[in-house]
């Protein structure tokens, strides 16, 4: 089969591999339909993650139809068009009991403060990820949910991670009617963020970025008032300006790892990898949030320290809510929102790639190249 | 463009997923099967161990499934193994195994070699896409690049002016 070959930073390529079999009772096999890059992938793609091995395949935001399932599989069979939460969970361990499927504690060997995820590098597992035409899904009964026959594929494939990642955001930040959310990032997940933050009863919605076009396209589809903060002084300030000089209710972190924005975080975080990551957005939504407001963060960072204002999350009092996106949990009520029209995740691609041409989408997604918000990619098989 | 004031009742959806007894503390766990402490849930089945795998110390057993990707192997893999020995609290852990991730590029390179194949880096990273979205970008970074690459030629030759080539030494038997 084609699959991503990860040959090291900045550099992919597609290779044959053999189609992957079930290694264990409840895996399946999905034959791929549509898989998307995602902004973590670039933490990868940037040599950001530790344990990230040449040869390994990344993708963790893929739907596919079932090809064959394990003698443990009762709720999928063959045929089955499947959409695959990025995290893969038992639901049977202490943590996916309480809802917590993104930090199952039956997946990942090789680390205990991350749980599994598809195509992340041996810290989240050690699995092929769904950049290919097949992949290996474990736990087949637990995660994978069946694509309603009337949803286009291509907001099924946006369920795997975009949607309920940008959900969970607002969600974790508590927001109340009225409140004011400040989202750092104007990718997918910060787009979506601020989308679903209505939801939840915003009063207002700011976007921060730097890349003009992304946050002319959050202004019109979360919508949102949106600021570029190579034009602020100071973003800090700014937001506080605007906010009485007291601060937003919630400021959600949708950048992680990869800011611009400060020259000694990007020093230290992304050349010299002495952070988890350069930690400026975080560092912002700290100091941008009110006095006992909520911080939810929703990037990704590394393993390692991050340099941080902890003192003053101490000082004001603040509340900080993260977590890789529980997906399984939330993909009934996404459905809903999505059937009922409140959410239109497909306007979010931008580029729809040939599989064969994966080295084109990172490149053009990595440098925000062509007003690239989110690259689909396509197997050959099924292009008709 | 010029941000426009928005009515919030006027975006689809608004306020219909608010609620107040959203508890700041943890919103998405569900604590009715907290009854039993620590691994007492019925374990999954054993999935069989075909590749190396390595744990972290910091789980008393191996999970009942885990990926069988790309398994450690040669110098990088050494390397790997020794990362292991620490806890995930420790920097050397993640720091070797970065330093095990650069090497284990390099390996890629010889492994594409020994394998017969040379392989196209400028492809690898997109330079199609590159020449057809940024062509500027790429032009100056070539020219940055050259340049660079001609000063520190010319240093080294203003740091060694002429030096006379060396005889070709006698072999002692």
């Amino acid at each position: 089969m084609l699959a991503m070959n990860y040959r090291g930073p900045y550099r992919v390529r597609v290779d044959r591999k053999p189609v992957p079999v079930c290694e264990h009772v409840q895996d399946a096999v999905v034959r791929v339909t549509r898989t998307c890059i995602c902004g973590s992938d670039l933490h990868l793609y940037h040599g950001l993650v530790p344990d990230t091995r040449v040869g390994m395949t990344f993708g963790h935001e893929f739907i596919g139809v079932v090809e064959e399932v394990g003698s443990a599989v009762n709720n999928l069979a063959v045929g089955d068009n499947v959409i695959v939460p990025f995290n893969i969970a038992c639901g049977q361990c202490h943590f996916c009991k309480q809802g917590l499927f993104g930090n199952c504690h039956e997946s990942n060997a090789q680390a205990s403060a991350v749980g599994a995820i598809y195509g992340y590098s041996h810290t989240a597992g050690g699995y092929d990820g769904g950049q290919a035409e097949y992949v290996r899904v474990p736990y087949a009964d637990v995660g994978p949910c069946k694509i309603p026959s009337n949803m286009d594929l291509d907001d099924a494939v946006l369920l795997t991670d975009v949607v309920p990642t940008g959900y969970q955001a607002a969600e974790m930040a508590g927001i109340q009617p009225g409140d004011t959310v400040v989202v750092f990032g104007a990718g997918p997940v910060g787009i979506m963020a601020a989308r679903c933050a209505w939801l939840f009863g915003a009063g207002r919605v700011i976007v921060i970025d730097h890349i003009d076009y992304r946050l002319d396209f959050a202004r019109t589809y979360c919508p949102a008032e949106v600021y570029n903060f190579r034009s602020l002084e100071d973003p800090v300030v700014f937001l506080k300006k605007t906010t009485d000089s007291l601060g937003a209710d919630v400021c959600i972190d949708a950048v992680g790892g990869d800011a611009a924005g400060s020259a000694l975080h990007t020093l230290m975080g992304t050349k010299l990898k002495l952070e988890g990551g350069a930690a400026t957005a975080l560092h912002w939504a700290i100091n941008s949030v009110k006095k006992g407001g909520v911080v939810s963060i929703v990037g990704v960072y590394g393993p390692t320290g991050s340099v941080i204002p902890i003192g003053n999350v101490v000082n004001k009092g603040i509340t900080i809510r993260a977590n890789q996106a529980s997906v399984k949990r939330l993909l009934p009520r996404l459905i809903e929102h999505i059937e009922a029209g409140r959410l239109n995740p497909k306007a979010l691609i931008t580029h729809k790639v040939p599989l064969e041409e994966i080295a084109d989408a990172y490149h053009i997604f990595s440098a925000k190249l062509d007003g690239c918000i989110k690259p689909v990619l396509v197997p050959p098989s099924a292009r008709g | 463009m010029k941000n426009l004031p928005i009515d919030p009742s006027k975006v689809p959806g608004w306020g219909v997923d608010a609620n107040p007894k959203n508890d700041p503390t943890y919103p998405m766990r569900d604590r009715s099967h907290e009854d039993k402490r620590g691994m007492s849930w019925k374990r999954p089945p054993q999935q069989r161990e075909t590749v190396e795998i390595l744990q972290s110390i910091e789980r008393n057993n191996l999970t009942a499934v885990f990926g069988t990707s790309t398994p450690p192997s040669g110098v990088s893999g050494v390397i790997r193994r020794q990362a292991f020995r620490y806890s995930e609290s420790e920097w050397a852990h993640w720091l070797m195994l970065m330093a095990a991730d650069r090497v284990n590029v390099v390996e890629g390179l010889v492994q594409d070699l020994g394998q017969g194949r040379i392989p196209n880096i400028p492809g690898e990273m997109g330079i199609r896409s590159e020449l057809e979205h940024n062509r500027s970008g790429l032009i100056t970074k070539v020219a940055i690049a050259g340049a660079v690459l001609g000063l520190g030629i010319l240093a080294l030759r203003i740091a060694a002016p002429n030096r006379a080539p060396t005889r070709p030494r006698k072999s002692r038997r």
